[in-house]
């Protein structure tokens, strides 16, 4: 019971009245960015990293993550009430919940997606805790071999559980490696692919990306559909609050499954989104009201949004403890990391354990005081989707264009945005997803690091990747999912093929 | 994402299907870059430093390069259907462009005049425009939002953004 104690110590570092604030603060910012298009959780992180720099890292990461908190509660929101997700992982939430709220049900609607959201959260954020020690103790004895595995495995997971077609998630991770390669060669200190220009020699930050692909992408497709909002208004009242959570209990299996999805899903990058859908669809297969999904029924609001929490906060297992963000969040949250001078990875449980544990601890915190902040304060949030698009639009890009200038203090940076803005409203049209490219831009170097390393350990030997029953079931696992898509497609094929003839 | 009730009745510019075989012909050129740039680095075996600088792209662009082609070919031989649905219509088009171009220009502005400017311009032009909005409402807008962001980064966070004349003309 180790795990307790830290987590104690946890608590007596988070909870200070200047944390507390930040706390609040952050889960405000967060439900903001949750709300409003164009902003989400990875590029609403990306933009207010900055603001932290001049924070002690606990308080700057407590800050951040309850914005991610906040993002993850604010989406369900406009999915519920204007049939509009906020956020790629509400997607889901808006099969069952628009209709409920169509029907006067919205605060139903959104209790239970509030509730759902806390249940997956706080179950990801126990299995954090007890697992994460573990994973990083593990991971202490890992070289790299090992890290080249698991982090082949993370890319092989997009591949093997994603929705699309398996072709364009190479491509668009391909994509990400090959920007990530620009710029200064770690190992031999050769430019690579900078072609003499001196704006490229710094390669491509991935939190500008970050910020013009899910940000400026958004925006533009906002503008394309020619939005305006047209919602249900909302107050929640207390006896729909306690007679929603009367339903609860009844619904203890699709909460535990959503829970176990959301978990695996977010620990190996399958992300939210993926969750969230994966969970509705189980819900729908193995209920009893099956038939009645998409017309109003509760569980489909609590399978997607537990399942997307859940995923959403267990992203950040592998960041603290391998170095490996399970989503783009994640992602940021490392970059953060690495700017105020931590080394994410198994180390960092040993040497910051205060950091660490200040961490978890608030995630336990901030949950809470989300949940309750949320349910007093959707009057309030519902009311910033009236501002009218053509006010929020031009600020959200002014917002952008200064989260991009002060990654770097470049004006190239924000060029780029602009660019990957473009880049992601055609690939998100064109169902290319945008997670593996983030990634990859993030991981990059590490991956090639860690792949040069290994090869320099073996001199030139790939059987390095199977010289240990460790190493080798990870890679043997990666390559399973790298080729689940083809397998899967095998099996349809011979399925098929007899009742052809 | 996005309903596409309103594609039906506006005239399609371009169908998904070009978009797909333009963006496969884009990233087989991006690999091409990639593998020419590889290929002068070297992507062979070197003593005491292992894979040389240009061996973990080159295997990239390879990657890059072949599901590209399998998107290109999957996209020229699609059945009609699914592929043929519209990319994007005319007049949603003009829409985006209306904010696509703008975004440039502000970009461009910023160098010359400074953060603050632009994005006050910026944001005046867009609500007056785009919006239709009156010019008190874009005006005060236009001026919150950059007074806001200079209070919240140069005195507050000391984050310096980029000034131009008027703010050098003021002292800062």
């Amino acid at each position: 019971m180790e795990e307790i104690a830290s987590l104690m110590q946890g608590f007596a570092v988070a909870l200070t009245p200047f944390n507390l604030l930040l706390m609040l603060v952050g889960i405000l910012l967060g439900v903001i960015i949750g709300v409003l298009p164009g902003l989400g959780g990875a590029n609403g992180v990306a933009i207010l990293l900055p603001l932290t720099f001049s924070m002690p890292p606990t308080s700057a990461i407590i800050m951040l993550s309850c914005i991610y908190w906040g993002a993850l509660f604010g989406g369900a929101i406009t999915s519920i009430l204007f049939n509009i997700p906020g956020e790629p992982w509400s997607v889901a939430t808006t099969f069952d919940g628009h209709p409920m709220a169509q029907k006067g049900k919205a605060d139903e609607a959104l209790t239970a997606a509030f509730t759902s959201s806390f249940v997956g959260a706080i179950v990801a954020v126990i299995v954090i805790t007890f697992l994460a020690p573990l994973v990083a103790r593990f991971a202490l004895k890992f070289g790299p071999p090992e890290f080249f595995a698991v982090q082949f495995l993370t890319f092989a997971s997009f591949i093997g559980m994603g929705k699309g077609s398996p072709f364009k998630t190479l491509a668009a991770m391909c994509l990400g490696f090959a920007l990530a390669a620009v710029g200064l060669d770690n190992v031999t200190g050769q430019l690579r692919m900078t072609f003499d220009q001196e704006m490229l020699l710094n390669g491509f930050k991935f939190l500008v990306a970050v910020i013009g692909l899910f940000g400026i992408g958004e925006i533009l497709s906002s503008m394309e559909s020619g939005l305006n909002f047209s919602g249900a208004h909302a107050k929640i009242r207390l006896d729909a609050v306690l007679q929603t959570w009367k339903q609860m209990p009844r619904l203890w299996f699709t909460f535990l499954r959503s829970c176990i999805i959301g978990c695996w899903m977010g620990i190996t990058p399958g992300g939210a989104t993926p969750a969230s859908f994966m969970s509705y669809g189980l819900a729908k297969q193995f209920s009893k009201n099956g038939k009645n999904f998409g017309k109003g029924e509760i569980e489909g609001v609590v399978a997607p949004e537990t399942a997307a929490h859940a995923a959403g906060t267990s992203a950040l297992l592998p960041m603290l403890t391998l170095g490996i963000p399970g989503s783009p969040t994640a992602a940021v949250l490392l970059g953060g990391l690495l700017i105020w001078g931590l080394q994410p990875g198994p180390m960092l449980f040993v040497e910051q354990p205060d950091f660490v544990w200040g961490l978890i601890a608030s995630m336990y915190l901030g949950n809470v005081v989300g949940l309750i902040l949320i349910l007093t304060c959707v009057p309030l949030f519902a009311a910033i989707l009236r501002i009218p698009f053509s006010i929020i639009a031009p600020i959200i890009l002014v917002i952008c264009a200064v989260g991009a200038y002060t990654v770097n203090n470049s004006i190239f940076d924000v060029w780029m945005m602009v660019v990957f803005g473009v880049i992601g409203y055609v690939f998100v049209k064109l169902s290319y997803p945008l997670p593996p490219l983030v990634l990859a831009l993030v991981l990059g170097d590490m991956a090639e690091g860690s792949f040069r390393q290994s090869m320099l350990i073996s001199q030139g030997d790939l059987s390095v990747f199977f010289s240990n029953w460790l190493v080798g079931s990870i890679m043997t696992l990666g390559l399973i999912l790298l080729f689940w898509p083809a397998l899967r497609w095998l099996i349809t094929l011979r399925r098929s093929k007899p009742q052809h003839a | 994402m996005h309903g596409n009730d309103s594609s039906g009745d506006e005239m399609s510019l371009v169908t998904n299907r070009t978009m797909d075989i333009a963006v496969a012909l884009l990233l087989l050129l991006v690999s091409a870059v990639v593998i020419y740039d590889s290929a002068r680095l070297g992507f062979d075996w070197r003593e005491n430093e292992g894979p040389a600088s240009g061996y973990f792209p080159f295997y990239i662009a390879l990657i890059l390069a072949s599901s590209s082609l399998v998107n290109l070919l999957r996209a020229l031989f699609a059945r009609h259907g699914v592929d043929s649905e519209s990319f994007v219509s005319r007049p949603a088009f003009m829409r985006v462009l209306a904010v696509l171009i703008p975004a440039f220009i502000f970009v461009a502005v910023i160098q010359l005049l400074g953060l603050y400017i632009a994005s006050a311009l910026f944001i005046i032009a867009f609500m007056l425009t785009l919006g239709r909005e009156s010019i008190i409402r874009s005006v005060a807008v236009g001026v919150t939002i950059p007074l806001a962001l200079f209070v919240l980064f140069e005195i507050w966070f000391l984050v310096p953004l980029p000034k131009g004349p008027v703010e050098n003309f003021l002292g800062y």
